[in-house]
């Protein structure tokens, strides 16, 4: 049974420093999240141009509904893709 | 009870600049004669947009801002839905914090140097 020091790693091992997410809307006291702001919207969206889960981006229950639905009305005004590659 | 409303509709780019004015003026036309209250009316111009509609990829945006009777609104929305100038429209009903928003990006828009299209890229922030 290998010690634990005769355990050599090749790379040292980064162990992900956990970074306190916190809700930009609440932080920045952002009440209204407007959907006619394409770039805006970007922020919360990956490059197919899917919404990014509140684990990923932080937001708060309450502002993650507003910014789903500001999306999704500005992909219905074509300001936003529904899907697409590289979008960024 | 006025309640207040903004609305984003794209027209087709084979307008000319004189059907593009008329048919903007149709709906504020429309507005008006039913008792509503323009507010604010904003013209984006030709944009492309993210993805075709009705085969054509770009569009002219306009936006209204309106303060109207609840009733109107489906009489208001039959008519974009008869007009096939019009590629698609949305009608939005504005809350308290959508209404100070808004003044407040017009404010920013009016007071920036070069009437920027897209707002200032942290507009949503209070």
């Amino acid at each position: 049974m290998a010690q634990n020091d005769d355990i050599r790693y090749l790379n040292p091992v980064n162990v992900e420093v956990k970074k306190k997410k916190y809700c930009r809307f609440k932080k920045a006291g952002i009440k209204y999240v407007d959907y006619k702001d394409a770039e805006f919207l970007k922020k919360f969206l990956n490059e197919q141009g899917k919404i990014l889960p509140r684990r990923i981006t932080g937001t708060s229950l309450k502002f993650q509904k507003k910014v789903s639905q500001a999306v999704k009305r500005a992909r219905h005004l074509a300001l936003l893709p529904y899907v697409t590659d590289l979008m960024k | 009870m006025l309640k207040q409303y903004e609305t984003v509709f794209i027209a087709t780019p084979v307008l000319s600049d004189v059907q593009m004015k008329e048919a903007v003026a149709k709906y504020t036309g429309l507005i008006t004669d039913n008792g509503g209250k323009i507010v604010c009316q904003e013209d984006w111009g030709l944009k492309k947009l993210a993805y075709p509609i009705q085969k054509k990829t770009t569009g002219f945006y306009t936006l209204i801002e309106f303060q109207a009777e609840p009733e109107f609104i489906a009489k208001f929305e039959t008519q974009f839905k008869r007009d096939e100038r019009i590629l698609r429209f949305q009608t939005v009903s504005m809350d308290k914090h959508a209404i100070a928003y808004a003044e407040r990006r017009r404010a920013k828009l009016s007071g920036a140097t070069q009437p920027a299209e897209a707002p200032a890229e942290a507009p949503a922030a209070e």
